[in-house]
């Protein structure tokens, strides 16, 4: 009895939540050319030129160079900031991780327009290494946040253990701590790898003329006719954040489980 | 032990310095170059570094900004409202209700939404709630009604549903990480004391939930004022809200020090609110500590 109202409103809720997503496949699968009901018929004509433009896929390989650096690079300095916060006392402490974290709550507008003037005055050509650099700046407190909890579940007494057996602090790290933290690592680089896929605004005033995905989007949403393609192009972009997030989740739970701690949920 | 410590301060120093460089660098720099924009005097294509307040005074005379400002204002309280309004029951759910081993997956269900492509998901809404969109199309269809609804077409309200979606996993997660943290035995011990259920709700429950949903209010309401997109798309460009009027200002216009001025007046604005709001409920936050 308890709470079924409750889990009735949570089932609402979720389907609030999925309604846009659950739409993507309708209308990229639908013949006609209009985003409307009634639905015409069953179509793979989308999907077909989606394939067949080649500025779409030149912004799917700028996507995919600016994904993979910036996830690679984010997780490196998150493991960083990660160590250091869970394992070492130093002055300055919150202030520090304040400044790491801060992309977090900041609005994105202000961190892509303040870098956007100082790298236009430093006389820096807008590419995708500005994206880069403003990509790695946002995913870093995420990683930052996924790396503190695989760190933090860690027992510090096998690295005690480890420096008796006479290993030295950076093979104690390689040995022993790099494979336990492993699975958050994974997680990290699959979730700064999704949010940089997605993220729009630093794209969009740091790319200059190179397409990334979601600019390359935002300039089509303009063309009606332009619109189913886009439908197909999100189904499989939204596909694809499941399949990783997914697997994400997985190595994150299981860096947890390895280290033997208590699941809290969530990676926020 | 005095010279473990500092050799582990000293570690610890030297291993954050890589991710606190980047963030100064990229980061606080730039942020403190635009504070220093806004004081210096825009000459045409170029900025003069003289030391002026008159972008200020410009930015505060200027009726736009008090318009586009007080609209950003009022979206982000009604979205942050609408958010926390609609997670609170839901994070309760998780908190109370579903079972502890599931609760990872729900969280997980939760977040999903939130990590699939913000762009498309607002232009969606736009399809939903458009003049021939999946809302006024399909109840044309079924015959509910002969002309479209015309209050959820490219306004405010549209904007604030777009919003409110695109920022629910936000809310969420702060209330119910506060309602975790409450010890079930107080709530016992209220509804031992002789309070209802609802008494011990209002009483017991929400107070301790307060830092939460404060944490959640803030998380939403700040990145919610500096939106971009949502306006760009959903208000057609017609209705901008300040994230659109500063980028108009610094790229469109090319006028950096008032673009920049516009800037650190709104993070002030956004800064202060922020505060205010933060001591209306401290006696909600004192508690925990």
């Amino acid at each position: 009895m308890k709470g079924r109202g409750l889990r009735a409103y949570a089932l609402i809720y979720l389907l609030f939540l999925y309604a846009p997503i659950l739409l993507l496949p309708i209308f990229a699968f639908n013949s006609g050319t209009v985003i409307a009901f009634p639905l015409r018929g069953i179509t793979t004509e989308w999907f077909a030129q989606m394939w067949g433009n080649a500025s779409l896929r030149r912004a799917l390989f700028n996507s995919l160079t600016i994904a993979v650096s910036s996830s690679v690079l984010a997780t490196c300095l998150g493991i960083f900031a990660a160590r250091a916060s869970t394992r070492f006392e130093f002055p300055g402490k919150g202030p520090i991780m304040g400044l790491i974290m801060l992309p977090l709550v900041l609005p994105e507008i202000i961190v892509s327009i303040s870098l956007l003037v100082v790298l236009l005055s430093l006389g820096v050509k807008l590419s995708v290494l500005t994206v880069i650099i403003g990509h790695t700046l946002i995913c870093m407190p995420y990683a930052t946040v996924i790396l503190s909890t695989a760190f933090n579940s860690l027992d510090r007494s096998l690295e005690e253990a480890a420096y008796d057996l006479g290993e030295t602090r950076w093979s104690a790290f390689r040995l022993v701590i790099l494979p336990l933290v492993m699975p958050g690592i994974i997680s990290s680089l699959l979730m700064s790898f999704t949010i940089s896929l997605d993220e729009f605004i630093i794209a969009f005033f740091l790319a200059g003329n190179e397409p990334t995905l979601p600019t390359y989007i935002f300039s089509q949403l303009r063309f009606p006719k332009q619109i189913p393609a886009i439908m197909a192009l999100g189904t499989v972009l939204v596909l694809l954040s499941v399949v990783l997030l997914t697997i994400a989740e997985y190595f994150r739970r299981r860096g947890i489980a390895r280290t033997g701690a208590k699941d809290t949920g969530g990676f926020l | 032990m005095a010279s473990g410590n500092r050799s582990q301060t000293a570690q610890g120093l030297t291993l954050i310095t890589p991710p606190f460089a980047y963030a100064v660098l990229v980061l606080a720099a730039p942020l403190l170059t635009i504070l220093a924009y806004s004081f210096f005097k825009d000459g045409y294509l170029t900025v003069i570094r003289e030391f002026t307040l008159e972008n200020y005074s410009t930015v505060w005379a200027d009726p736009i900004f008090h318009r586009i400002m007080l609209r950003s204002l009022v979206v982000a309280a009604l979205v942050t409202l609408v958010t926390v309004v609609l997670a609170f029951p839901v994070a309760y759910f998780l908190s109370f209700v579903v079972a502890p081993q599931r609760k990872s997956m729900w969280l997980f269900l939760i977040t999903i939404p939130f990590w699939t492509s913000y762009l498309i998901r607002v232009f969606l809404w736009k399809v939903i709630l458009g003049y021939n969109g999946v809302i006024n199309s399909g109840l044309k269809t079924l015959g509910i009604i002969e002309q479209p609804l015309t209050f959820i077409l490219y306004n405010v309200n549209s904007m604030v549903i777009t919003l409110a979606h695109a920022y629910a996993p936000f809310a969420i997660l702060p209330i119910f990480i506060a309602l975790e943290k409450i010890d079930r035995s107080l709530l016992e011990a209220g509804r031992d004391l002789g309070e209802s259920r609802a008494m011990t709700f209002w009483r017991v429950t929400l107070p301790l939930a307060m830092p939460g949903v404060v944490a959640a209010s803030l998380i939403v309401f700040i990145p919610t004022i500096g939106d971009y997109v949502t306006p760009a798309l959903i208000g057609g460009g017609k209705i901008p809200m300040i994230a659109n009027m500063i980028q108009a200002q610094m790229l469109d216009l090319d006028n950096r020090p008032l673009g920049s001025a516009l800037a650190v007046t709104a993070m002030l604005i956004v800064a202060l609110i922020s505060l205010i709001f933060l001591a209306l409920n401290w006696r909600f936050l004192k508690v925990r500590q």
